[in-house]
Order: structure tokens, then sequence, then C-alpha cells
């Protein structure tokens, strides 16, 4: 196929009714679902790790094989639970998805709760967005109505139950752990692994905790077959996924393709960058992931491709910046997005991002010096590797990469004891008469 | 505030009822904390205890809970509370001068209700609609695109009672119980309605479609709807 867009999750959000359960039936929706109640549950498993499907939540770990982590004939509950606490900065994928398509990720949590062997499963969905919770109920209602969730769903002997839970604001909780923690009704801080959730998740259970859009994708895997999957995308990165465009861009918005597309070729598709503008800088897969300039435009958006570019594919958040922007700025505002967000629980996080921002704004204000910029490469050497979640290695990623790359901009600041650029001609409404 | 004795007993079955979707109470802390905030617009320590007996914990504990979240207020905000992003890219896209006017329109502080007790506002984070930036919410809806005089119209609608519906989201805007009441797990009407696939939503998908890159629909588009509702069709 030689498509460079190639909308699957996304094909029909132009209906007006698209969240609607007849709607996701019209186009196709819940084909997969009597097809995986009639097949072994470990079979599917199978289906799912041949497909090549990888979480699409940032990490990236092979979504079958967690599921056949989860120890079978136990006697314990097993449990599946939906990471919809899509905070990471940048992204925004599944928000869109389930305000548009809500079914396709309670069908394929049907099919993964069969799967592993759940008959209660869970959507923990960020408290911030309160129409996609709506949609959410509607949809779990929907699927009820239709006999897809409750008892002996179609026949086939299997219950599954599914509850919308919406959190109370903490970006934390969208790691595995910490998410569960919130969910059993604590403070949103991480837990120690080992034990992995599969084996002590939930309530000490196995657990299944997976990312939207990997369990939106799971009936076209087991609806058209993983062959179809992995036929897209590259060798280790199989199968679509969604690309979300940011920032000083012609055409923000959401664009499905298969992994391994690239910058150039998304922006050549959609205007490119802002008229008159160029690119400076962007992150490839949320905050979190180090930031590329103009010199990774042609690298391949997979795992492994932008991992050997020095960054990381996380959530396909394609934020971009042009060269209006600081990008000493840049890297205070998402340091204090860090320091806000901290849980506490461990050092190096919760004081590292506190002394970083304190750097950093010293820095943005033409107050800092050269020895600054070695002070925050040591504190962020003492943090990677060191915090007891990814959070701490991911905060740090916006420093070291933008000193990597931009440090005579970094100097520039104090040289001239201040920001040499204007805020206002980065922003959308430049034009619009001063308050 | 006090959380009256018919409040109490009023709350007292939802209360049970939020505690039975989940195998284990405790797991009801966070919708509990959500119902009373939506009676009284916050979490008081009535409200507080009011989870406190429901779930057989202590104070304090619930107390940690709360603090840890941000959505959980301790004291009155406005009906409408308004969320700046200035999360970097919304920040610089416009947040920033969005948020220094609105404070300087408003004359007021962080989660400080205006005179009239119509809006609060605070500075949000990335609240995943960077497609839309500069986004702010109300009340947890989208407001998308926005400049600082939109926000500033924006907030003296909301408080002279004018009709007021977000760029993405439900037809009719929420008050800040109401929402809090969502979020307990209490939905409105509203599921169906409201304009929320905007142009940035749709873009690849236009694109694709223009190119003749879409899934041939009617390949497979007709066959089940024969057993609409049942689900039966293989």
């Amino acid at each position: 196929m030689s498509t460079i867009l190639t909308p699957e999750l996304t094909a029909f959000w132009d209906d007006p009714t698209s969240f609607a359960l007849q709607s996701y039936r019209r186009n196709g929706g819940y084909r997969a679902l009597p097809k995986a109640l009639k097949i072994d549950p470990d079979q599917i498993i199978t289906m799912v790790k041949e497909s090549g499907l990888r979480g699409r939540g940032g990490a990236g770990f092979p979504t079958g094989n967690k599921w056949g982590f989860i120890p079978q004939g136990d006697n314990k509950p097993h449990y599946l639970v939906v990471n919809a606490d899509e905070s990471e900065p940048g992204t925004c994928k599944d928000i869109p998805l389930m305000l548009a398509n809500p079914q396709a990720l309670i069908e394929g949590a049907i099919i993964a709760a069969y799967a592993i062997r759940a008959n209660l499963a869970f959507i923990y969905v960020r408290g911030e967005v309160l129409h996609v919770i709506r949609r959410l109920h509607n949809a779990v209602a929907e699927a009820y109505e239709a006999g897809y969730l409750g008892k002996n769903i179609l026949g086939s002997g299997f219950d599954l139950d599914i509850v919308v839970h919406a959190g109370a604001g903490a970006y934390e909780c969208g790691e595995e752990t910490a998410l569960l923690e919130s969910l059993e009704g604590y403070r949103g801080q991480p837990r120690l692994k080992p034990p992995f959730p599969a084996i002590a998740g939930l309530y000490a259970c196995p657990t299944v905790v997976n990312n939207v859009e990997s369990i939106a994708s799971v009936p076209f895997i087991v609806g058209r077959g993983a062959g179809d999957f992995a036929a897209l995308g590259t060798q280790r990165s199989k199968g679509f996924g969604i690309f979300s465009l940011s920032g000083h861009v012609t055409k923000p918005g959401q664009y499905e393709a298969p992994l391994g597309v690239t910058l150039r070729q998304l922006l050549d598709l959609s205007g490119g960058v802002r008229a008159g503008h160029r690119l400076k800088f962007w992150t490839p897969g949320g905050s979190s992931t180090p930031i590329f300039t103009d010199e990774h435009l042609d690298v391949p958006l997979d795992f492994e491709g932008v991992g050997a570019a020095g960054s990381m594919l996380g959530t396909r958040a394609l934020q971009i910046f042009d060269e209006t922007t600081c990008v000493v700025r840049a890297t205070l505002r998402w340091m204090e997005f860090y320091k806000h967000e901290s849980c506490g629980k461990c050092t190096p996080c919760r004081e590292g991002t506190y002394w970083i921002v304190q750097l950093l704004d010293e820095l943005e204000q033409g107050n800092g010096s050269d020895s600054d910029l070695d002070k925050l490469l040591d504190i962020c050497d003492n943090i990677l590797g060191r915090a007891f979640c990814p959070f701490g290695d991911g905060a740090i990623s916006p420093v070291v990469s933008s000193i990597k790359y931009f440090r005579d901009e970094f100097i520039e600041h104090h040289k001239r004891g201040g920001c040499p650029f204007d805020p206002a001609a980065s922003t959308l409404f430049e034009t619009e008469p001063a308050a | 505030m006090a959380l009256s004795d018919e409040a109490r007993a009023r709350l007292a079955p939802k209360a049970a009822e939020i505690i039975g979707r989940y195998p284990k109470s405790r797991s009801a802390l966070l919708p509990l904390l959500h119902l009373v905030q939506a009676e009284e617009g916050f979490v008081s320590d009535d409200g507080i205890a009011f989870c406190a007996d429901h779930l057989g914990l202590s104070e304090a504990d619930i107390t940690g809970v709360v603090s840890f979240y941000t959505m959980y207020k301790r004291k009155p905000v406005g009906e409408f509370h308004v969320g700046v992003c200035t999360n970097t890219l919304c920040a610089v896209m416009g947040g920033d001068a969005i948020l220094a006017d609105l404070h300087e329109h408003l004359g007021i502080g962080v989660d400080e209700p205006t005179a009239d007790g119509k809006v609060s506002f605070e500075h949000v984070e990335c609240n995943a609609a960077c497609d839309y930036a500069p986004v702010v919410m109300v009340n947890w809806e989208f407001f998308d695109n926005m400049t600082p005089a939109k926000t500033r119209n924006l907030v003296d609608d909301l408080r002279s009672g004018a009709d007021v519906a977000p760029s993405r989201g439900a037809p009719r805007l929420c008050t800040w119980k109401q929402a809090s009441q969502i979020l307990a797990g209490y939905p409105d009407d509203q599921a169906a309605g409201g304009h929320t696939a905007g142009e940035p939503t749709l873009a690849g998908l236009r694109i694709a479609k223009a190119q003749g890159w879409t899934p041939d629909a009617d390949a497979d588009g007709s066959a089940p709807d024969g057993s609409a509702g049942t689900g039966g069709a293989q």
C-alpha cells in the first residue's frame, strides 16, 4: 500500500453521529467481537502478538505479550484497565477518538477482556474532559442495551461489566501503577515494579493496563486479521497510529498513518509550517521525548527510527515550533509542568524539577551564567535513572535536548541580559489589537 | 458551609450505588469526592466526613487524597470555572497572554470567585486539545483557538447569563456543580448533542478522502444491519 495516510480508527469521524453504536455498526463495527467470542482466548492473544501491535500510550511495549503475562487458571479475578488519562503535553489523540468513536474502544475492551479472562473492566478517563465522559457513559449504556456487555454476551457464556471512572486531575496517574493506586482510591503515586500489574495489579490481582488507542486497534486486528495490521508500518513497528500535529503549522490536527511516516511527509501533505515561517524545533512524542530540529524531518516516525535519532516515538504528539519561539521559554514552561505534576514520592524528581525551574527562570530572564547550564545538566544527570518511575527520565528530556541543540540561545539570554524573542510573534493572534 | 442532614440522607443512596460499582469500597473515593463537590461546589470538611462515614476511612486519610488532585477545590469556586492552558504549546500560541489578560480583566486571584459568584479561573496543564491551541476550558468543556479578547467576552457572557456553548462539547454548558455530578458517574442527557469533530479532528481524514486513500466503506458496509441492536450478526 503506497498511501501516506491510512484512516482506520479515524475513518468515519466526519459522520455527525459517529459516536453512536448504530453508526459504528454501519461502518463495520462489532464484526470482530462475534468472531472473537467463537475462538479460544489464547488464540486471540496469539493474534495480537502476531499483529505486532505495540502499546500506543508511549512506551511501545508489545500488547499481545502484556496480555500473555496474565497467569491463567489462578482462581483470582483478572482486570482490564483502559488508560484514558491522556495528559502528556502535546498528546491529543485519545480524546478525539473517544469523542468520535467510543464504540471502537468498547468493542476492543470486550475482546481484550475475553482474551485475558477478565469479567470486569475499567475505563480510567481523566476528569477534565466532560463531554468525553458523557460519550463514554453513553457508549457503555448502548453496548449493554445491544447485548455486547453484561451476562452471556452474544450467547457465548462470557460476562463483562465496564465501569467508567473519572480521575481528578493528576498527570502522574497516566503511569500505569499510579493509575491503579488512584483507581483504588489513593493518591496517584507509582508502585515499585516488579511485581508488574500482570501479576499484582488492581487489588493485587492480575491486571492489564492498556492505552485507549491500543485497545481501539484490537477490533481491526481480530476482524481483518493480524496480517492486515502487520502489513502496515515498518519491520518492528507495525500497523497504523494517529499522529497529532499541533503548533505553528498550517493545518494542525489528527493524521492517521502507518508507523514510519516522516514529519516531512506529514507537513508536505498538510500545508507545512505556518506561512512565512520555518521549523525550529519539535517533539516527536510529547514533552517527555527529547526535542528534534529541522535536521530530523526525514526520521522515520517508528519506535526504532526515532530512538536511533536520539528521542522516542512516545505518543506521536508532534508539537511544532517555528523560529519565533524561544527555546528557553519553551523548556521553562515544560519544566514548570513537571514541577507542578511531580507526585512527590521520590526525591530526585520532586526536588530536581524544583531546582531546574529556578535555574531556567533565571536563565530566561537573562540572569544566568554559562555554569548554570552545566549545573542544569548535572541535575538532569542525577535524575536520569534515579527516579522511582519514568516521569523523572521524561522530565529532563526537554532540558538536555534543548541545551544540546540550542546551547548558544541559552547563552544569548545572559549575554543580552534578557530574552531576545518577542512572545507576541509566536501567538496565533499576533494581529489582534492589544487589550 | 455545612452538609445538611437532608443532603446527607439524599446522597446516601447515591453513595451506596457508587460503592456498589467496585469490588472494593475504597475505589469509590474519587467519585464520592466528585459527588460531594457536586452538592456544595467544593470539598468541605463535611464532605470529607461524609466520604469517611461511607467508606470507613479516617478523615485525615481522605484529606490527603483530596490534596493530591487538582480538580477538588477546598473553597468555593465560581459557577463557571475557567481553565486557561499554559502548558508550553498553548502558552506559546497565546495562553500566557490570555491568562495575564483574564487576570487583569477579572481582578481576582486564582480559584477565587468574582463577587457575583459567577466566574473563577486557574491555569491548567495540557488538556489534550493541542491541535486547537490556545485552549480554554469552562467547567471542563473545550473552548478552542482562543484569544485574549474572545476569552474576555466569554467570561463577560458567563457573568451576564448569556447563552454560552463550548466549541466542542455539550450544547448547553453545565454549571460547576452539574459537571461534578457527571464526574461522579451521573451523566446528564447531552451525550448525543453538540459539535465535537472540528476541522483539526478531521484534517487527516479529509486529505485522505481527497486523495482517495480511505478504505472502501461499501465493501462491507451493508451486511449485518438486519439484526440491528441485537449484535447477533456473524
